[in-house]
């Protein structure tokens, strides 16, 4: 394994007191003041993440639209231009290569964001599976990412840009200048709370977070690291790529179907996701509140009350919202019903848990 | 930083010795590395525990760890105010955040324990 890359804030993270940690082959803040403070506070206020390992790849040519919408299950062509889309990449068997969000820059030009740990294994599938005369760039280590999130997030980004950002819709994007610093903004995130990823050459990333750092905690808004990234996500039940989806799971199986777009044309794994849509899954990803004592982790087992398998923990944490510790995990059905009682298995002892709707947090007026 | 009048173990447990009692915690490192403590599984009181044995478990927000008993002994009295609020062994992990007080059996084990400043080595002197 290569050794773990620095991300342009880097410096910045350790002087704010950020516990460093290697992840998908960087190394990032796993956290500042503590993961229950941020997370509290992205949901009440803001905090402020550097998400530089994400990777980003460029697609352009003639006929890019088309064929990038062979590659993804999602339907780009209908993407306007200024508008970005959540979407799985499938391989033949409906698995999941990655999940990723593509942004349309203009008409034949696309920005595509890659989890980390996948950069490699993406960019060689996007090169096998494009036709040759389109480009592909990786910008992955030149381009870095902030994000900002929380109900205050409108605030600093407001103040930090020239632009009036009241208009700008969720998974809109602009183009735009902080401090004379180009930049790349959208309306998306990662915790379920109205948010805004700024793109920025690496060069200059330092700028960009100054200049929103000092905003957000001008206001009461922390620093926040991958821990709580994780629980923030989980209490939406977003996927964690790795975690609760992979090859070995399908768009269908995880509870995102609506990334699957089987009324266009065709793309990779089609085939087998029209059949697995038509047949019907046989495990669904499920939440569940645990009634006994004890946090879910990934990869302990599931048990029903007759004491058989009928799945697996993909990511479970203690909620810092909801006080209570939650799961996610592939039931076998229709174990996945709401209100089931079934059985994880933690250091040996059944414990038991309650499937409930997800996601876990309902949001006023989130997304 | 870690008081000089406990006892230590090389995982992060420390044990204070009066009379024929120990009282037993975590130390400020594991609280440190282990971040936010959100549950917290101790043994009933009248539990035998065995040195260097699991006697439970403490979970974080990312983590569960083992807690290893640094001497063998019955459990006389148990924290229930850190059970019902993990945090304060996040807070106060040598004052209010104890865990657990064992009725020690065999004297000559706390020998075998780390002194403050052994362990500050073994942990990389901070």
């Amino acid at each position: 394994m290569a050794k773990a890359i620095k991300t342009p804030l880097y410096d910045r993270h350790v002087s704010l007191g950020g516990k460093m940690v290697e992840f998908a082959g960087f190394i990032m803040p796993v956290q500042y003041s503590g993961i229950i403070d941020e997370h509290v506070t992205v949901r009440e206020n803001a905090g402020i993440f550097d998400l530089s390992h994400m990777g980003e790849f460029y697609v352009s040519g003639k006929g890019a639209p088309a064929a990038l919408n062979k590659l993804v299950s999602n339907n780009v062509e209908k993407l306007k231009i200024g508008k970005a889309l959540y979407t799985p990449v499938c391989t033949p068997r409906g698995g999941i290569v990655d999940d990723i969000l593509v942004y349309r820059d203009a008409d034949e030009t696309f920005m595509l964001v890659v989890n980390a740990s996948n950069i490699e294994k993406d960019y060689d599938w996007v090169v096998g599976h494009l036709p040759k005369g389109l480009t592909v760039e990786d910008k992955s280590l030149q381009t870095a990412l902030v994000a900002v999130q929380g109900p205050q997030s409108e605030t600093v980004l407001t103040e930090a840009l020239a632009d009036d950002l009241s208009e700008l819709r969720y998974y809109e994007f602009i183009f735009s200048v902080m401090d004379d610093v180009p930049v790349r903004v959208s309306r998306t995130g990662y915790t379920g709370e109205d948010g805004f990823e700024v793109y920025v050459d690496a060069a200059r990333a330092g700028e960009v977070w100054d200049v929103l750092f000092e905003l957000t905690s001008g206001i009461g808004g922390v620093p926040v690291g991958l821990g709580a990234r994780d629980t923030l996500r989980l209490e939406m039940k977003y996927c964690l790529y790795g975690n609760d989806i992979d090859e070995g799971t399908t768009p269908l199986e995880a509870g995102i179907g609506w990334t699957v777009k089987f009324d266009k044309g065709d793309f990779i794994g089609k085939e087998t996701l029209v059949a697995q849509k038509n047949d019907g899954v046989k495990r669904r990803l499920a939440g569940f509140v645990m009634v006994d004592p004890g946090i879910p982790r990934r990869d302990y087992g599931i048990i029903n009350i007759e004491e058989k398998s009928i799945g697996r923990v993909t990511s479970g944490s203690y909620s810092p919202s909801l006080r209570e510790n939650i799961g996610l995990g592939y039931l076998e059905l229709p174990y996945d019903d709401v209100g089931t009682e079934i059985l994880v298995d933690i250091r040996k002892k059944p414990r038991l848990a309650r499937v409930v709707e997800t996601p876990f947090l309902k949001l006023i007026g989130g997304n | 930083m870690n008081p000089e009048d406990l006892s230590y173990t090389e995982t992060h447990e420390w044990a204070k010795v009066d009379g024929n009692v120990v009282t037993i915690g975590l130390t400020d490192h594991a609280q440190s590395e282990l971040g936010d403590i959100v549950y917290l599984e101790l043994p009933e009181v009248g539990a035998d525990v065995e040195a260097g044995g699991e006697f439970g478990v403490v979970e974080s927000v990312k983590a569960a760890s083992e807690l290893y008993a640094p001497v063998s002994g019955k459990v006389v009295k148990v924290n229930g105010a850190a059970t019902q609020e993990p945090a304060l062994v996040n807070r106060d992990c040598y004052g209010e955040g104890w865990l657990v007080k064992i009725e020690l059996k065999d004297p000559s084990e706390v020998e075998n324990l780390k002194t403050a400043a052994e362990y500050k080595e073994f942990i990389g002197g901070q």
